[in-house]
């Protein structure tokens, strides 16, 4: 009798735990429309900016060369943080009129529509569909999928794969780029690129792809690897803001190209990115 | 409710590392079964040095991760990741297979192995025709037990390219954006392999029963 009861609490429980994980995935659309609906009271970004005399950018903190802690300091630093530094100086008249805060891919877009952050400028692909999400400034980093190999490697770019050994990590767009743009290279894939770069150095494969901007901070870190044969693809990054905020957008591309004409981009550039 | 899309258009990824588990793993059984048993003995052998030897070895290697192994073969040694992996799954299960092993002999009654040897045997002998086949009946279900362990530790592959069924899940998982459906099939591909194997050992416990 006890046995019984006990199997009965037992299909009861995983039931629930079933029901639970459906309303996990329905939960999403509820979202989504709650997003839409506070859309129409937005204030207008730039003018908040303005009030509060300061900017909120997310940045990323993982990713070496563009957003990367120092851990002996705990300040951000990299080309994104410089840029943004630099944007603020040129909006507000000081580049210390900056606040950061730590996104993700997955965290970025959500932190943006909420209204944690004001821009987010964390290495991040134009693209059609996040177009649809948020508003894009003009490119501010030209990124591109690329090889990295030992120096002194035989493979020179994208066409000299034949045969070769190529390491990508799973389910990024790179490892679906380069089947399409090599075929007849063998891809490996690994979880995630410190075990892809720790596979390459020690002979797993020929080359690691990725892109461009990632593989300069692998380079960086161990200066015996180069980066072959230029871009294959374009992966144009932007700074994304809030949808709607067209002022915002054109205030940061005017100051995007007072920069790029001042020299003051291309010292950013040269100070994190070592060709 | 579940997707067979999913399974039907990536029957080839499934199938390929279905293939490739089967043959790591019938590798590793193999091999890790030989090494167990050579160890086994080792650490029974009435000979010093070698029970510390075996000791070591299992102490070793069943103390570390699965994981640690198999990076250090595909890492330190080089290997390709198939074979990294299937020697990594043999060295960590013969550890276990090992243990199993030696208990199932320590669990012989010594009065059997006193009365073998006073019976003019020789210490080869007694093992071989006295205890190892008692012993066998009592280590079959433990046997049984490392081996489907194996099976499903087999996956340990997918983290260095191995090419087995979980890495090709991983891959499709990443592409189709499907987690849970795809996963759903990489299970059923394991239970294909790991539900005969308990009924082989069920069956063989059974048989070697009736001989008493």
């Amino acid at each position: 009798m006890l046995k019984k009861k006990k199997w009965v609490k037992l299909s009861l429980l995983s039931l629930l735990a079933v029901i639970l994980l459906a309303g996990c995935s329905s939960g999403k659309d509820a979202d989504k429309g709650k997003e839409d609906g506070s859309k129409g009271k937005d204030t207008d970004v730039l003018t908040q900016v303005k009030e509060k005399d300061e900017i909120v950018f997310g940045v990323k903190n993982d990713t070496r060369l563009f957003g990367l802690k120092n851990p002996s300091t705990g300040e951000v630093e990299g080309f994104d943080i410089d840029i943004a530094k630099a944007l603020a100086a040129e909006i507000l008249g000081d580049e210390n009129k900056v606040k950061f805060k730590e996104v993700t891919s997955k965290t970025r877009m959500a932190l943006l529509n909420n209204g944690d952050i004001d821009a987010i400028v964390a290495t991040m692909t134009i693209t059609e569909d996040r177009k649809k999400e948020v508003d894009f400034t003009d490119v501010y980093f030209d990124a591109g999928q690329s090889l990295l190999v030992k120096k002194g490697s035989d493979v020179k770019g994208i066409d000299s794969l034949k045969g070769k050994k190529v390491l990508a990590v799973k389910g990024s767009t790179s490892s679906i780029n380069i089947r399409e743009k090599a075929p007849e290279a063998q891809v490996l894939e690994f979880e995630n690129y410190s075990e892809a770069f720790a596979a390459l150095k020690s002979g797993q494969g020929d080359a690691l792809t990725t892109d461009d901007s990632i593989l300069y901070g692998m380079a960086d870190e161990d200066p015996s690897y180069e980066l072959v044969g230029g871009t294959f693809t374009e992966e144009p990054y932007g700074i994304a803001v809030k949808k709607g905020n067209e002022d915002f957008v054109a205030e940061l591309n005017k100051a995007l190209k007072t920069l790029k004409d001042s020299g003051k981009y291309e010292e950013i550039h040269d100070k994190w990115i070592k060709h | 409710m579940l997707d067979f899309s999913i399974l039907t258009e990536n029957l080839d990824m499934y199938l390929l590392g279905f293939k490739n588990t089967i043959l790591s793993s019938l590798i590793a059984l193999v091999a890790s079964l030989i090494l167990g048993i050579l160890v086994a003995i080792m650490r029974i052998a009435p000979i010093k040095p070698l029970n510390w030897l075996g000791t070591a070895y299992v102490e070793f290697i069943r103390n570390i991760p699965l994981l640690i192994i198999t990076f250090f073969f595909f890492l330190g040694l080089k290997l390709s990741g198939l074979y990294a992996g299937t020697l990594a799954l043999t060295i960590y299960t013969s550890s276990f297979i090992a243990e199993a092993i030696r208990a199932g002999i320590l669990s012989v009654p010594k009065g059997q192995m006193e009365a073998a040897r006073s019976s003019g045997l020789s210490y080869g002998q007694a093992m071989r025709l006295v205890i190892l086949p008692q012993a066998v009946k009592i280590v079959i279900p433990p046997l049984g037990n490392q081996f489907i362990n194996l099976v499903k530790n087999s996956s340990i592959l997918a983290v260095v390219a191995g090419l087995d069924l979980m890495y090709h899940g991983d891959l499709i998982s990443s592409r189709t954006f499907v987690v849970f459906d795809v996963y759903i099939f990489v299970a059923a591909f394991y239970l294909i392999l790991t539900i005969p194997l308990s009924i082989g050992v069920g069956y063989l416990e059974k048989r070697l029963a009736k001989s008493n």
